[in-house]
């Protein structure tokens, strides 16, 4: 899943100071998931905003609403009768939903209310992981099914380096080195000859590197 | 501001605060009448948004009452809840409020006493900090 944080309020309140009518948009996507911008999420910050304004004795309008998924045009279109009555649109999807919508209703102000930080997975309930970079060419095969570009702190592909102690990677003791984990992993299952075979330098052409990226599945257009 | 009569909400555990308004009410232990009690039947339950939609509604505070840490009967209800008012106090300090106007108590069903003197302990702090909306 995608892995957001919350904007803090201060931050979202200052955003939308000139604003008296304002749209709390949520997804029921990855961000409900991640307890960041479901149903729940949307009524928490809604009435944040509302106390934070009747503290400042101001007169607010906060909506409601959770789209299925702030990423697809079918739902996105769902607002559209209810988008003109507010000034202002704080999305908590991640930071594809703010530009959905303000693609799909460009005369509306839309304001992103949380900090997308990676793709990642639940270790346990509250604490998340990055597990993909998004780097375009899944290697993880020749890494015991584990990723060294997202969670090497300098993505090697031929680990571990000198910062490697205990497990641990040197930026952090609680960073976990990967190359520590592969490394074991291959030992396990009695392929560590695989790992001395030299890794060449990636292409990052299909990472972000090749600039923004578009895919077309022709079987899927209409 | 000496005429000012806090409007207090209390989301109380059914197992063992309830129990502890019982044992004040034999007692002949009366509540403060502005500590309106909310009967729930674990304080775990008590989320994020159940503790904001009072002050929404223009309360002056807000407390949960719930068991002692190690005899919940349903194990971690009042660590949650714990963590949630913690939580809310964040949230409540970032809009520039006192985050003393919410807050969290151990009971056990047989502290009548207690229960009462933790009501007007915070009808007495919330009474300190004045009025949540100004007039």
């Amino acid at each position: 899943m995608i892995v957001a944080e919350p904007k803090p309020i201060k931050e979202l309140l200052e955003m939308v100071k000139d604003f008296n009518r304002i749209l709390v948009v949520g997804c029921k996507g990855c961000v409900t998931v991640c307890n960041v911008g479901g149903a729940k999420e949307v009524a928490i910050l809604a009435s944040s905003i509302r106390i934070s304004r009747k503290k400042m004795g101001q007169e607010i309008e906060v909506g409601e609403h959770t789209l299925e998924r702030q990423c697809d045009p079918e739902y996105v279109d769902e607002l559209k009768d209810m988008i003109c009555d507010y000034d202002a649109v704080i999305s908590i999807a991640c930071g594809v939903g703010p530009q959905f919508l303000s693609e799909r209703y460009p005369s509306s102000k839309i304001f992103p209310g949380v900090n997308t930080q990676f793709m990642g997975g639940a270790e346990e309930h509250g604490i998340w992981s990055e597990r993909c970079a998004g780097c375009g060419t899944c290697v993880v095969h020749y890494f015991g099914g584990l990723c060294p570009i997202a969670r090497c702190s300098k993505s090697l592909l031929n680990g571990p380096c000198g910062g490697s102690a205990n497990g641990k990677c040197e930026i952090s003791k609680d960073v976990e080195c990967i190359w520590d984990l592969i490394v074991r992993k291959m030992m396990e299952q009695d392929r560590l000859d695989e790992l001395i075979e030299f890794k060449p330098p990636k292409s990052w052409i299909t990472a972000r590197d090749g600039g923004p990226r578009r895919m077309i599945r022709e079987e899927l257009v209409k | 501001m000496n005429n000012f009569k806090p409007q207090i909400v209390a989301f109380c555990c059914s197992n063992c605060a309830s129990s502890a308004a019982n044992v004040a009410e034999g007692m002949k232990k009366a509540l403060p009448d502005n500590v309106k009690i909310i009967q729930i039947p674990c304080t775990g339950r008590v989320e994020i948004l159940h503790l904001l939609k009072p002050f929404e509604e223009g309360a002056d505070g807000v407390y949960v009452a719930g068991c002692q840490e190690d005899s919940c009967q349903y194990v971690s209800g009042i660590a949650k809840a714990i963590k949630r008012v913690t939580h809310v106090k964040k949230i409540l300090e970032e809009l520039s409020i006192e985050p003393d106007r919410l807050n969290v108590f151990n009971l056990s069903a047989g502290k009548g006493q207690e229960f009462v003197e933790v009501a007007y302990e915070m009808v007495n702090k919330v009474k300190e900090l004045g009025p949540f909306l100004q007039a």
